[in-house]
């Protein structure tokens, strides 16, 4: 076992530990927070990139590609509970992604944050989230994955409600957290059933992990009450984790309010990391997603957990796309573009496998971490203003955003050729198009590639194109950012056009890698079937939806920010539908909101009158029953009258005593019962 | 040579630290908090040396004494703690300290406070090492009636009705217990818990009910379930499982909060240890009768508790029903235990992760509990005794340290991993499931709610724009975070090393379960 399987676990330690430091930090000590957290970030990339080139090694001397390394963390019963990491081509890939992006981002921050107060805080927090992220990448055990996974959502939370001042702020992150804590606490169900029916958490572990062929062979056999295998049941409720990590329907609520966070928390955590944890996961524990009784994984198409991963991905995608397209804020389009694009993550998985959905994760989180980079480019220069309808004219403002943008929205529409997206998208379509159970995912897909041209588009023309729409209360004009904040953009814009060549037909080199084979290059792949059909026709409907875009929006730039949009003009209820995102949140909030409310105010009175209320009812009569023996006593016991009432004098002083409040009377009774007590015990001993 | 005395050694540290408080007098009461926290540390420093010498590898009683004393009765001295007796020692031992330092707002009569402390700490002491119901049931007792003058005396506005209303429910539990420990002392001319166990292990303890017990038409058999529904009334108050519960949330409000610490940090153990010692070993036949309704006891308990906790505004309110809520799990851990699975090795794993996850939720719940009702005591020496969720808002800009240590504790109090409150629950989830599926996946329900209104608090009192009234509200000083340390330490020594504890608590586990099976 090589150095860097045996210390992968430094991978996450370093940025944990700045995290750590920054923590103890004073407030003032910025420049100490921000070297720690890159710093430590630096070190991670280049330990990543060491494990990378290890795996690398490994596939080509086609080794066995996987190298865990468990230990023990505490015992229940005669078993350790072990967790451990894992290195493989899927760990290796996302790490690098990870941690890379993760630089950048936080060099950018360096100059987007530098007004802020908790600036130091601000990089514990980000420090913290990438050690996490780390972990959850390399974990070898489904707990210590959900582990790290809890705690991703935990910064995600700190950092959605960084600007903690500002209400809306504050209930975005409390929004985010309750929402994907229902799917982790499915997750959690899951992997205790898991636990329980395979004795380990362990994903491999040569041969006896809970992902490896005795314990999947255990799975799919055991059906459960519902009538179907413990396998799949296992493998939905923790795909319900993904779908509340990942912004899927019906979870994706969250995703849009988390953009409440500073901008360069929404490029890194709800952009290009910790959204794509979900379906990290999902391809993880894909042996299991795709177990079903007819054998391991002999055909995809008929294992049901990934029929599900299918259709969420699918209607998500579209969804998602289509409230995108009614959205002022420049942010929430983005935002809403994730969501689509995480649903085009899982259909990937779900129609084409590991490598199909990963390599889309990958070129993502590169353009998607551009554009948010680039939009928060865009706020800064305009004074923290974020509507797209008071923008305009920013083309020739602010040039090397515009430029970096641009490459931006062209690789996430998917042009054909010179941008990532465009590979990594029609892999999708195209195992969308050959899946064998249905073709609609495939036609879904499909509009949402329109759509996605269509609200780029629109959100394009109304930043940079045009006149300026600015309110004239601003003063200063709009700027171009600092240098720290575009050269982490150029780079990104580079990636997001070279990632595209490492996944082409003509040269799969990332789906090979991910399965650790070689990859060869041949042109004969494009001629595969239907893969230049999908690619014509998808490349005709992008330029359909760019060809709307640029027909309504393009004559009508110059108009007021206040009159309405060409599409609100167009049909106005749609327009409204969805602006309000199809009224979903409002739909939770008139269901699920109000009735846990209901319920608590129930519970509370249940307690205080009907719980309570018994108590009373038992006391009233008990103290009757007592009066009534009393009085029956005074009138029996009447003959002796006198005796009582001298009785009653007496007692009566002895009580009055008592209550006069001298506990240190009663006290000393106490005490002397028990130094008798502790005597007599010790007499007892001799005795 | 006999072996020293440990047990009875330490029990009597803080009784005689009450006591010499108590000699002290009103002239030098400034003397009485330093003095009781040098007992409280002198004894955290024994339970300490006891888990050094404590061998974790066996399951068995350890530290035993045994004396003979009043033969007629069935009353003998014996003393011993196995893993579980240990954890409920350091337990305490730990809360008590941090009360005292937690309770420098008390400013009368403290002489006699920190001596019911005191003696509070010596009923706890006792009640978790006497393995005989004679003097197991005075400890038990005793513990009940410092708490009782502690709110009575030093409690918010309404704690008359508040202490009586405690005194009472637990009193009521406590005669339950007592008759039926009266019943089994008649049939069985014994009181000690380890030979009890035996005799009902071996079947024995129908058959000398039988031999005891006639009256009408009742079989033995419903003669033991009667017992145990005594034994169990008199532990289910103390816990307390809905709907035992309700003198709870009145006491937790009004006690004063560093007694709040000890009621929810130790004494709600008392009644959990009870079903581990006492109910399990005992009456698992008879708790499996009733397991289903059981189980739903257990499940209201957490799901109610929790929505109740999420319609109040009081923080301290919120707590007691959050303290509900998490005991309620251990519940329902035990009682899923005590379910029959014959010989297989799977189910019974998942007993033994039940009883560990039980056992260390105790001690989370003891330690998480206890630091958030300091938390509260110390805000409401800083806003004069406001805890209302409506009297703050924004004050973490002001105090960012006491925010971010009291956000803390509050994690952990939601089950966050990499803090303590996460192993015990998904132990006990991983315990319940596979033998009594429905009642996890309800109480999952439990979960989700303990983070709507953790969420609720750390929004409506630390976020938002800061309310103007506390804008001169100090942080935390340095003698308050350093003694704050520890705890939250803690708190994150567990979350990463649960071994500390687990280690402990897992050979007794073993052999609990394997008690259980009979």
């Amino acid at each position: 076992m090589t150095w860097i399987v045996r210390n992968l676990w430094l991978i996450p330690a370093l940025p944990l530990l700045a995290a750590a430091l920054s923590a103890l930090a004073h407030r003032r000590h910025r420049l100490f927070a921000a070297s720690a957290a890159i710093g430590s970030m630096t070190l991670s990339l280049l330990l990543c990139l060491i494990a990378f080139a290890e795996v690398l090694r490994l596939v080509s001397q086609e080794h066995i590609a996987r190298l865990p390394f468990n230990f023990d963390w505490f015992q229940v019963g005669s078993e350790w509970l072990k967790l451990g990491w894992v290195l493989d081509p899927l760990t290796a890939v996302m790490l690098v992604m990870v941690s890379f992006v993760g630089l950048l981002i936080f060099i950018y921050s360096v100059g987007y944050m530098a007004h802020d107060d908790n600036f130091t805080r601000f990089f514990c927090f980000l420090s913290l989230f990438a050690g996490a992220m780390l972990g959850l990448v390399i974990a070898n055990s489904l707990l210590l994955l959900f582990i790290c996974w809890e705690i991703v959502g935990l910064t995600s939370y700190l950092l959605i409600g960084f600007w903690y001042q500002k209400p809306s702020a504050a209930s975005a992150a409390k929004k985010a957290f309750i929402t994907t804590r229902i799917g982790d606490l499915a997750f959690l169900l899951g992997m205790v059933w898991l636990y329980s029916q395979a004795g380990t958490l362990l994903f491999y572990n040569y041969g006896a992990g809970c992902l490896e062929q005795a314990a999947l062979m255990k799975l799919v056999t055991q059906t459960t009450s519902l009538g179907i295998a413990a396998s799949t049941g296992i493998a939905l409720l923790i795909f319900c984790g993904a779908i509340g990590k990942s912004g899927q329907v019906p979870l994706h609520v969250w995703l849009p309010d988390a953009m409440e966070g500073p901008t360069p928390v929404s490029a890194l955590i709800h952009a290009a990391t910790m959204v794509a944890a979900g379906v990290f996961l999902v391809a993880r524990a894909y042996p299991l997603m795709a177990a079903h009784g007819g054998g391991l994984g002999l055909s995809l198409a008929s294992a049901p957990a990934l029929k599900v991963v299918t259709w969420v991905g699918a209607i998500t995608a579209v969804f998602a796309a289509s409230i995108a397209v009614a959205q002022d804020d420049i942010k929430r389009i983005l935002a809403y573009s994730t969501v689509s694009q995480l649903g085009y993550m899982m259909l990937g998985l779900g129609v084409g496998g590991v490598a199909v959905g990963m390599f889309h994760l990958i070129t993502h989180a590169f353009f998607k971490a551009l554009l948010f980079m680039g939009a928060g480019s865009v706020i800064h220069g305009c004074h923290e203003e974020q509507s797209i309808r008071r923008m305009g004219g920013l083309r020739k403002l602010m040039p090397i955003t515009f430029a970096t943008y641009a490459v931006g929205m062209l690789a996430l529409c998917g042009f054909p050729l010179l941008f990532s997206g465009f590979w990594s998208k029609d892999a999708i379509l195209h195992a969308a198009s050959t899946w064998g159970v249905s073709r609609t995912p495939f036609y879904l897909a499909t509009l949402g590639v329109l759509l996605t041209a269509f609200y780029m588009t629109r959100q394009v023309l109304y930043v940079f194109f045009g006149e300026s729409r600015r309110p004239e209360a601003h003063a200063t004009s709009p700027h171009e950012s600092p240098g720290i904040m575009t050269l982490p953009l150029v780079i990104l814009a580079g990636c997001s056009v070279l990632l595209g060549l490492i996944g082409t037909p003509a040269w799969p080199w990332f789906s090979a890698f991910i399965n650790g084979q070689h990859a060869r290059f041949e042109l004969r792949g494009f001629a595969e079937s239907g893969v230049l059909t999908v690619m014509f026709s998808s490349t005709a409907v992008l330029l359909i939806g760019l060809g709307i875009g640029w027909l309504l929006y393009s004559n009508r730039l110059n108009a007021e920010s206040a009159s309405p949009d060409a599409f609100e003009q167009f049909s106005p209820s749609l327009f409204n539908l969805l602006r309000n995102g199809w009224f979903v949140d409002t739909f939770y909030g008139a269901t699920f909101v109000r009735s846990a409310a209901w319920f608590s105010d129930a519970c509370d009175w249940l307690d205080r009158w009907v719980f309570n209320g018994m108590i009373h009812l038992i006391s009233r009569l008990t103290l009757g029953a007592s009066r009534l023996s009393r009085s029956t006593d005074a009138f029996a016991v009447n003959r002796t009258f006198d005796q009582s009432c001298r009785g009653a004098a007496l007692s009566g002083r002895l009580l009055s005593r008592l209550q006069r409040g001298r506990v240190q009377s009663y006290l000393q009774i106490i005490g002397i019962a028990f130094a008798g007590f502790v005597l007599f015990l010790i007499w007892g001993h001799h005795g | 040579m006999k072996a020293f005395p440990f047990l009875s050694v330490l029990t009597a540290v803080p009784l005689v630290g009450a006591i010499a408080i108590l000699a002290l007098g009103d002239r030098r009461k400034d003397r009485a908090r330093p003095i009781a926290l040098a007992f409280s540390l002198i004894a955290l420093a024994m339970t300490f040396v006891l888990y050094r010498r404590f061998d974790s590898a066996s399951g068995e009683l350890q530290f035993q004494e045994w004396h003979a004393w009043i033969p007629s009765l069935g009353a003998e001295y014996h003393l011993g703690i196995d893993g579980l007796g240990l954890v409920m020692l350091l337990l305490s031992a730990l809360v008590v300290t941090m009360s005292i330092a937690a309770s420098s707002k008390i400013r009368e009569r403290e002489e006699v406070y920190f001596s019911l402390v005191l003696f509070l700490q010596a009923g706890l002491f006792g009640t978790f090492t006497a393995l005989n119901f004679f003097h197991w049931f005075i400890f038990w007792e005793l513990s009940l009636i410092p708490a009782f003058f502690l709110i009575q005396l030093w409690g918010g506005p309404r704690r008359a009705a508040a202490a009586t209303q405690f005194l009472v429910y637990t009193m009521a539990g406590s005669v339950a217990l007592l008759l039926a420990f009266l019943a089994l002392f008649q049939c069985t001319g014994t009181f000690d818990f380890p030979r009890l166990a035996e005799l009902a292990q071996g079947g024995q303890l129908v058959p000398a009910l039988a031999a005891h017990l006639t009256w009408h038409s009742f079989t033995p058999e419903q003669f033991a379930l009667l017992l145990f529904g005594g034994v169990f009334l008199g532990f289910a108050v103390k816990v307390p499982l809905i709907p035992f519960h309700t003198w709870l949330p009145a006491a937790y409000t009004e006690a004063p909060t560093a007694t709040t610490m000890l009621l929810t940090g130790a004494m709600s153990k008392m009644g959990v240890y009870g079903f581990l010692r006492i109910v399990l070993p005992i009456f698992s036949p008879q708790l499996r009768t009733v397991l289903t309704p059981l189980l739903w006891l257990g499940v209201c308990t957490v799901v109610l508790s929790a929505f109740a906790a999420l319609a109040q505004k009081d923080l301290k309110r919120i707590l007691a029903y959050s303290s509900i809520n998490h005991l309620g799990y251990c519940m329902l851990g035990i009682f899923t235990s005590a379910s029959l699975t014959g010989n297989s090795v799977a189910l019974t794993t998942a007993k033994v992760a039940d009883l560990d996850g039980v056992i260390l939720q105790m001690f989370n719940h003891g330690l998480t509990a206890a630091t958030l009702f300091w938390f509260v005591a110390l805000l409401e020496t800083r806003s004069g005794g406001l805890r209302s969720l409506n009297d703050f808002g924004g004050i973490r800009k002001v105090t960012p340290v006491f925010s971010g240590l009291m956000g803390i504790a509050l994690f952990s109090s939601l089950g966050l991993p990499g803090l303590n409150g996460f192993i015990g629950e998904f132990l006990i989830f991983r315990g319940v499931f596979p033998l009594a599926t429905w009642a996890a996946a309800l109480a999952l329900i439990g979960l989700l709610v303990t983070a709507i209104f953790i969420l609720g608090i750390l929004q409506r009192v630390f976020s938002g724009p800061l309310n103007e009234r506390w804008s001169n509200m100090p942080d935390l000083t340095v003698a308050e975070r350093l003694a704050l340390l520890p705890p939250i330490g803690l708190m994150f020594a567990l979350g990463i090393f649960p071994q500390l504890v687990l280690g402990i608590i897992n050979s007794t586990v073993i052999r609990l379960v394997q008690q259980v099976r009979y």
